[in-house]
C-alpha cells in the first residue's frame, strides 16, 4: 500500500516524532511548513519549507512601468506596506536623479515611522497571544486602525497602500490626516506605556521568552540578520543611520540595541524602536509645521516626466495631457544604469537592486528581503528547544510570508 | 578613517592583478568582476583582510544576459563592511551551458538560502551546497524562469476561454 504515510528512514529505531507544523496552522501567522523532528515535546532537528505563496514579483516587474511596480512592493512586507513603497520610489529617484523637496522627505518619514510601529505592534502583540496574553493584542489593535485611517486619508487604502508616487506624494496631505495624526500622538504613548507595562516585567511572559530562540552577534550577522532581530543580538545596524534616505540625517534618535538576541530581546527592542519611531514622528511633524506660504503646499517633485500631471491640467493643457498618456502607457524611457537602494523595513534591510538597459521597465529588480535571509536561522534557534517556545521564535522574528515569498 | 572605492580598488588589483576586472563606480558603489574559478578566494581576501574586513553578505542573486556569448549568467554579490559602512558589488559571469560556481554557503550561512534562490531561477548550479534544491518554486519544475527565455504571457492573447477574468 503506497498511500501509507511514509515515515522517515530509521525514525521508529530513534523513538522520534515527525510533526508538520504548517503550512497552513493557527500558530503561525502565515503560509510555512516547518517539518519537526521531535523527541517528546523537545525539538531534535526542522526543516523549512518555503513559497506557498510565491507570485513572481520579479518576474511581474520585468514587464512594468515604474508606477506599476509600487503596487507589487505593497504585497511584500504587508504589515508596514508603507515603507516598501517609499523604498521602491526612493529607489527610482535614485536612478533617475530626482531630488525630493524636504516637505516631501519629512511627509515620507512619518508615513515611515507610522509603519513601523504598525509593524512592530502587530509582531509585539502577537508575541503576547502566542505566550498566552490575548488583551494586549485587542487592545492596541484600536491604534493600528487609526494608523490606517491616517493611511485612509492619505492614499484611500489600508493594507495594500500603493502610497506616494515616483517624485512625492499624489495628493497634499489634508486636514483630516493631520488631526489624526495629532490624536494618534496624543493618544499612543499613553497606550504603548500601558502595554509595555502589561508584559515587560510580567513573570510569566520572562518566563516564557528569556533564553528562548537566541542568537549570538557573530551567528547573527554570518546569517544575514538586519533590523530589529539583529539588534537585538547587540549590533546597532541601521540603515536609517548608516546610510540616511529620505533626510534621515535631520533627525535626533537612537538606535536600541539587546545583548542576548533571544525572544525577549527582540521584543524589548522592537518596543523601544516604537517609542523612537513616536519621537521622530514628532519631529517630523514639527518641522513640516514650520513650512510657511507656498512651501508648505509641497507635496511632489519637479518631474513631468514619471509623476502624473494634475487632472485638470490633462484637459486643459496640451503638455499634460502628452505626459500623462505617456506615463499611463508607460512610454517613457528609464535611462541606464544599475543601483542598490536599501531602507530600514519592519525586518530589516529592505534592499532594491533595480538594472535598466535604459528600457521602459526594468531588466532586472531583486527585492533583497530580510525575512527570507534570516529564516534560514529559524532551525538553528529552535534546535534543542521546545516546541511551545518555537512558536514564539516564529512570531518574534516576525516572519511575514508575503515578504518571504516575493 | 573611511576607506575608499579607489582603495578596494588598489588592494585587489594588488592581490589579484590582472583577474580583478570592470572597476566601476555607479551611484557611488564599487562595481567589479573576476572570472568565477576565484570567486571564493575575492570572498575570502574581501572577508580576511583586516582593512577591508567585508564581512556581511547583504544579497546575493544572478542576472541573465541573453545576448553576451559565453557569459550570459552573472551572479552578483553585494558585500558590507558594517564597521567603516562602505559596499561593494562583485560579479562573476558564467556561460549558461556550464553555469558552475562555487558556494560562498560555507562563508557566509546567508548565502545558503539565497544561491538555492539563485538556483531555483536562473539554474546557477552552486558547486559543493549543502542543499542545493529548488526554494519558492515546486521541486517538479524543469525550467528555470527567471531566464530571459521565459517571456511573460503575452497581454494581447485571445485564445484562452478565460470567463472568470474576462478573456472569454
Amino acid at each position: 500500500m503506497d498511500h501509507h504515510i511514509k515515515l522517515p528512514e530509521g525514525s521508529i529505531e530513534r523513538q522520534t516524532t515527525t510533526l508538520n507544523l504548517g503550512p497552513t496552522h493557527p500558530a503561525t501567522h502565515g503560509v510555512f511548513q516547518n517539518i519537526l523532528e521531535l523527541d517528546g515535546e523537545r525539538i531534535v532537528s526542522s526543516e523549512q519549507t518555503v513559497g506557498y505563496i510565491h507570485r513572481a514579483f520579479e518576474k511581474l516587474a520585468e514587464r512594468r512601468p515604474l508606477y506599476q511596480i509600487t503596487p507589487i512592493t505593497d504585497r511584500l512586507n504587508y504589515c508596514s506596506s508603507p515603507i516598501n513603497n517609499m523604498g521602491w520610489h526612493i529607489t527610482c529617484e535614485k536612478l533617475l536623479k530626482i531630488q525630493t523637496p524636504k516637505r516631501v522627505d519629512y511627509l515620507r518619514i512619518i508615513i515611515m515611522e507610522l509603519a513601523r510601529i504598525s509593524d512592530h505592534l502587530i509582531c509585539n502583540s502577537i508575541v503576547g497571544v502566542d505566550s498566552g496574553a490575548y488583551t494586549g493584542f485587542l487592545y492596541v489593535m484600536q491604534y493600528r486602525e487609526l494608523i490606517y485611517e491616517i493611511y485612509e486619508e492619505i492614499c484611500g487604502s489600508r493594507l495594500t497602500t500603493n502610497i506616494g508616487r515616483v517624485g512625492g506624494f499624489e495628493r497634499n496631505f489634508n486636514a483630516t490626516a493631520f488631526d489624526k495624526l495629532e490624536k494618534f500622538l496624543r493618544e499612543y504613548p499613553k497606550v504603548l506605556k500601558e502595554f509595555g507595562d502589561l508584559f515587560t516585567r510580567n513573570r510569566i511572559f520572562m518566563d516564557r521568552l528569556q533564553n528562548t530562540g537566541g542568537i549570538s552577534a557573530e551567528r547573527a550577522l554570518n546569517y544575514g540578520f538586519t533590523g530589529p532581530n539583529l539588534r537585538a543580538a547587540g549590533v546597532d545596524y541601521d540603515v536609517r543611520v548608516h546610510s540616511p534616505y529620505s533626510s534621515y540625517e535631520d533627525f535626533e534618535f537612537s538606535v536600541p540595541v539587546g545583548k542576548t538576541g533571544d525572544n525577549y530581546d527582540r521584543f524589548l527592542v522592537r518596543d523601544q524602536e516604537m517609542w523612537q519611531s513616536l519621537s521622530i514622528i514628532e519631529q517630523a511633524y514639527k518641522k513640516v509645521q514650520e513650512f510657511k506660504g507656498a512651501d508648505a503646499e509641497v507635496y511632489h517633485a519637479d518631474v513631468p516626466e514619471f509623476y502624473l500631471p494634475k487632472k485638470e491640467d490633462v484637459y486643459t493643457k496640451m503638455e499634460a495631457l502628452i505626459w500623462h498618456f505617456k506615463i499611463i502607457m508607460g512610454e517613457t524611457a528609464i535611462p541606464k544604469g544599475e543601483v542598490y537602494q536599501s531602507v530600514e523595513g519592519g525586518n530589516g534591510e529592505l534592499g532594491f537592486y533595480f538594472i535598466s538597459d535604459g528600457g521602459r521597465t526594468p531588466y532586472r529588480l531583486h527585492f533583497r528581503r530580510p525575512c527570507f535571509i534570516y529564516y534560514q536561522a529559524y532551525s538553528e534557534l529552535t534546535k534543542n528547544g521546545m516546541l511551545s517556545d518555537a512558536i514564539i521564535t516564529m512570531s518574534s522574528l516576525n516572519l511575514i510570508a508575503g515578504e518571504l515569498d516575493a | 578613517m573611511a576607506i575608499t572605492n579607489s582603495y578596494i580598488q588598489e588592494k585587489l588589483t594588488e592581490k589579484f592583478g590582472e583577474q580583478v576586472t570592470s572597476f566601476e563606480e555607479t551611484y557611488g558603489m564599487l562595481s567589479f568582476e573576476s572570472p568565477k574559478e576565484i570567486n571564493l578566494k575575492v570572498l575570502q581576501f574581501l572577508y580576511d583582510e583586516p582593512t577591508l574586513s567585508f564581512q556581511f553578505m547583504t544579497d546575493l542573486t544572478a542576472v541573465h544576459y541573453p545576448n553576451q556569448k559565453g557569459r550570459e549568467l552573472a551572479v552578483v554579490y553585494h558585500m558590507h563592511n558594517l564597521v567603516e559602512n562602505v559596499r561593494l558589488r562583485f560579479k562573476v559571469f558564467t556561460d549558461v551551458n556550464i553555469p558552475d560556481v562555487f558556494t560562498a554557503s560555507k562563508l557566509f550561512e546567508a548565502a545558503n538560502w539565497m544561491e538555492r534562490e539563485t538556483y531555483d531561477f536562473f539554474g546557477i548550479n552552486f558547486v559543493g551546497h549543502p542543499n542545493l534544491k529548488r526554494v519558492l518554486n515546486v521541486d517538479e519544475m524543469d525550467y528555470f524562469p527567471m531566464r530571459k527565455e521565459f517571456p511573460l504571457e503575452d497581454q494581447t492573447r485571445i485564445d484562452k476561454d478565460d470567463e472568470m477574468f474576462g478573456r472569454g
